[in-house]
């Protein structure tokens, strides 16, 4: 791949997902196409445990489909199952 | 009006500022921390909250209660951090001309609220190790 394919982003995680990371936040480089991608890619890397199916993904500060392309300076957050009220 | 806090609630005026002319009922739900859960003896909850979403869905399921019921008001406030047995984690209050709307919007906004806020809440029990409700199902760390 070339290097213009590696796009900066910004993840952040949340409880169970913070505890399996070690981290709350990270900035990096990668070429994942989609929040699919970006969230196999961090599996494989960190050994996340939870399946895709169990979270939802936000980009950005919205929740969006697990397709959606993943752009240069995106802040991203891979969201656990909820548990307010 | 969706607020997060990471101060007790307890001394929230719930009143204040939801008073209107055209209400003639006011419901109000609170959440508590309770010492049981799945008959776990519980000794504290630690609510965590991804802050701008957690705010931007509560106010959309406020908007939708608002639109989908006929109510004068609606708001919310959800406590974040370290809380204790009989604290409250969870504030909901509605007016509405009758007391009908209210009750049904009120139930509407605390189960969406349950549903689809980024708010996680992880129990620590006095017998055994603390979890992540909702989460215990899903692969530990491999």
């Amino acid at each position: 791949m070339p290097a213009d394919t590696l796009k900066p982003v910004h993840v952040r995680y949340f409880a169970i997902l913070r505890e399996q990371r070690g981290v709350a936040e990270e900035s990096f480089e990668t070429e994942a196409a989609t929040a699919t991608a970006l969230y196999q890619e961090l599996q494989t890397r960190h050994g996340l445990a939870i399946p895709p199916e169990s979270l939802r993904v936000a980009i950005n500060d919205e929740f969006v489909p697990w397709e959606t392309e993943i752009k240069p300076g995106d802040r991203v957050v891979f969201i656990p199952p909820v548990a307010g009220g | 009006m969706f607020e997060l806090s990471d101060t007790p609630l307890e001394n929230l005026d719930a009143r204040a500022g939801m008073a209107d002319p055209r209400a003639g009922a006011f419901v109000t739900f609170e959440g508590w921390v309770r010492d049981h859960n799945d008959g776990q003896s519980v000794t504290r909850l630690e609510y965590e909250a991804y802050p701008a979403l957690a705010v931007s869905e509560g106010k959309r399921i406020l908007a939708e209660a608002r639109a989908a019921f006929d109510i004068v008001d609606a708001r919310c406030v959800h406590r974040v951090g370290d809380l204790a047995i009989g604290e409250l984690a969870v504030w909901i209050g509605v007016t509405a001309a009758h007391r009908g709307e209210a009750f049904r919007a009120c139930q509407f906004i605390i189960d969406e609220v349950k549903r689809r806020v980024p708010i996680w809440k992880k129990e620590h029990h006095a017998a055994s190790d603390s979890g992540w409700i909702n989460c215990h199902q899903l692969p530990a760390h491999s």
